[in-house]
């Protein structure tokens, strides 16, 4: 490690706080992570010095509004090593980005017994969009299984031969499963689709704020991730097209910022990126991301990718000892993202949380946005600790510490 | 007893009461001769409650519940069928207010039961709804007109 990560908890004003009485230690960052201050100070100085309408405007503050909008869009192209800037998307965030290659590529593309490929292990986010847009066209939506009683086992890559036919047309998977920690394949799952002729929809959502995600090296054909996830704003998000397919693609949303030429009877559309951002854009989120990306490339994303799936590997082993825990997702020693999911079958995971808590440990419980995983592992719920650049060692201390007080109080007789 | 509440304090809201009907329920499980039955879930957090009823006339005769929640959801059930049996649907309406008054502001019913250990709820907003699940599923049965259920 090139970085020292032992106090990087300064960077993050939110941070500076006290809950239950203890500072806090901040374990939901699965679900979004802290902001460090530059990107809050960028947000202020946004919309304290610059703040304006974009593209079109001629003023001094429209053409500085414009300049940071592209300019996030060009430092973002860069961020995931796209071949162009114009394949980048700006969104509200991973569910929109999923959205729009859904309505604007599946309406466009999919036609009844073409079949859509998921994984058992998709967010929401990625999957219910499939759902509505296989509905809507007679397309047929499968899943790639998932292996082991505890998820352990990762993709069925034997099933997966089976299952990529040339009926495939669309493959959407995730990078890094928000509620098993299992990284996947993705070059190999993408390399596997294109042999058939399918597109791939890679969500990002769980990777892109850890590691280097380089979309030229993966060879997917659409990415789609949110900002807020990677130490960004809220409201802002991307997706990555390939060009040649972006531009073969109808508007999904249509007004204004997205046309060339409007006449009553009909319009012409810009190319992308303008044509999948219709009406004014997130300026200022934008921005915000810039520095997030900035802050991200500073500390180095192979270190804060060591830093934190180490922390998770730690959280795996002394989280094993406790009496009556189940642990999702890899076995201990395998690899694993930054998180890790567990149940008891006596102590329900809302209970876990609120107790947790009491301590200033902020976990999630819950299904995780994955009920169809839930009920196929025979769990309601799960209690789930992720971590970040600025969680340490004694962060695990302080959840291990706190469940072990929670177990004792719940199994006292 | 008198019980001491400091609603800000955790182990109030996990008091005795609680914890003993979530590791000992009352009436768990299915109820066979139940001639009305409801379901309640909560898809936030994948609690789920079936609540059955075996009415005697106009009053609930037995009860009986199954599903999976937190603690709160499960002792709330589980003190609720303690609480129901006995009475008509108008009371069980009157008991069930008298409940969320404690759980929404702490108050505790006017004449000490059982309920009083819910009042450590109203500390912690986002469990409000554990504490309620298995009330409204059993007010939803109370209204349904006598049907038997298949075995």
């Amino acid at each position: 490690m090139t970085h020292d990560f032992s106090n990087l908890r300064v960077d993050f004003p939110v941070l500076d706080q006290h809950v239950g009485g203890r500072p806090l230690v901040y374990l939901d960052n699965a679900a979004t992570t802290q902001k460090p201050r530059s990107v809050i100070d960028a947000l202020a100085r946004y919309y304290e010095r610059d703040n304006s309408n974009v593209h079109r405007g001629l003023h001094a503050l429209s053409m500085r509004a414009t300049d940071g909008y592209e300019a996030a869009r060009v430092r973002m192209a860069k961020f995931i090593n796209a071949a162009d800037s114009a394949e980048v998307i700006f969104t509200r965030g991973t569910t929109e980005s999923v959205n729009l290659v859904a309505e604007s590529w599946g309406m466009a593309n999919l036609k009844p017994g073409d079949v859509v490929l998921c994984t058992e292990m998709e967010h929401h986010s990625n999957l219910v969009p499939w759902q509505v847009i296989t509905q809507r066209t007679g397309a047929i939506l499968k899943f790639v299984p998932v292996l082991g009683d505890d998820a352990e086992g990762g993709l069925d890559m034997d099933a997966l031969e089976l299952l990529l036919t040339p009926e495939v047309k669309l493959f959407a998977f995730t990078h890094i499963s928000n509620t098993l920690g299992t990284l996947n394949p993705v070059k190999e799952l993408c390399a596997k689709a294109r042999a058939v002729g399918a597109i791939t929809v890679v969500d990002a959502a769980q990777s892109i704020g850890h590691e280097i995600v380089d979309v030229q090296d993966m060879d997917c054909d659409f990415l789609a991730f949110s900002g807020h996830k990677m130490a960004g704003p809220t409201g802002i998000g991307v997706l990555y097209g390939r060009r040649a397919l972006l531009d073969a693609m109808p508007p999904w949303q249509s007004g204004g910022g997205m046309i060339s030429i409007v006449e009553y009877t009909g319009s012409k559309w810009k190319p992308s990126p303008e044509r999948f951002e219709a009406g004014t854009p997130n300026v200022a989120d934008a921005i915000g991301l810039h520095a997030a990306m900035d802050y991200l490339d500073a500390v180095g994303r192979p270190a804060i990718a060591a830093h934190d799936y180490d922390l998770a590997q730690i959280a795996r082993e002394a989280l094993g000892k406790l009496p009556g825990i189940r642990i999702l997702g890899p076995r201990a020693g395998e690899p694993r993202s930054g998180l890790v999911s567990f149940a008891f079958a006596d102590v329900h995971a809302h209970d876990v949380v609120t107790f947790a808590d009491q301590d200033g440990v902020a976990l999630r419980g819950g299904h995780h946005c994955n009920q169809p995983l839930m009920k196929k592992l025979g769990l309601p719920s799960t209690t789930r600790a992720s971590f970040y650049l600025y969680n340490t060692a004694a962060d695990v201390d302080a959840l291990v510490i706190s469940l072990s007080k929670i177990l004792r109080f719940f199994r006292a007789d | 007893m008198k019980l001491i509440l400091h609603m800000s304090d955790l182990t109030d809201l996990y008091q005795a009461v609680i914890l003993d009907h979530n590791k000992r329920p009352r009436n768990r499980g299915k109820l066979p001769t139940a001639t009305r039955v409801a379901s309640g879930d909560n898809p936030t957090c994948g609690d789920n409650c079936t609540v059955y009823i075996c009415m005697e006339g106009e009053r609930i005769g037995k009860m009986g519940f199954e599903g999976s929640g937190c603690a709160i959801s499960q002792a709330s059930t589980s003190l609720m069928t303690t609480q129901l049996v006995g009475k008509t649907l108008e009371e069980a309406e009157g008991i069930f207010e008298e409940f969320k008054e404690t759980v929404t502001t702490g108050k505790e019913p006017d004449e000490f039961s059982e309920v009083a250990a819910f009042a450590g709820v109203h500390a912690f907003p986002a469990r409000i709804k554990c504490a309620t699940l298995g009330w409204h599923a059993a007010l939803e049965a109370l209204k349904q007109p006598d049907q038997p259920v298949e075995s």
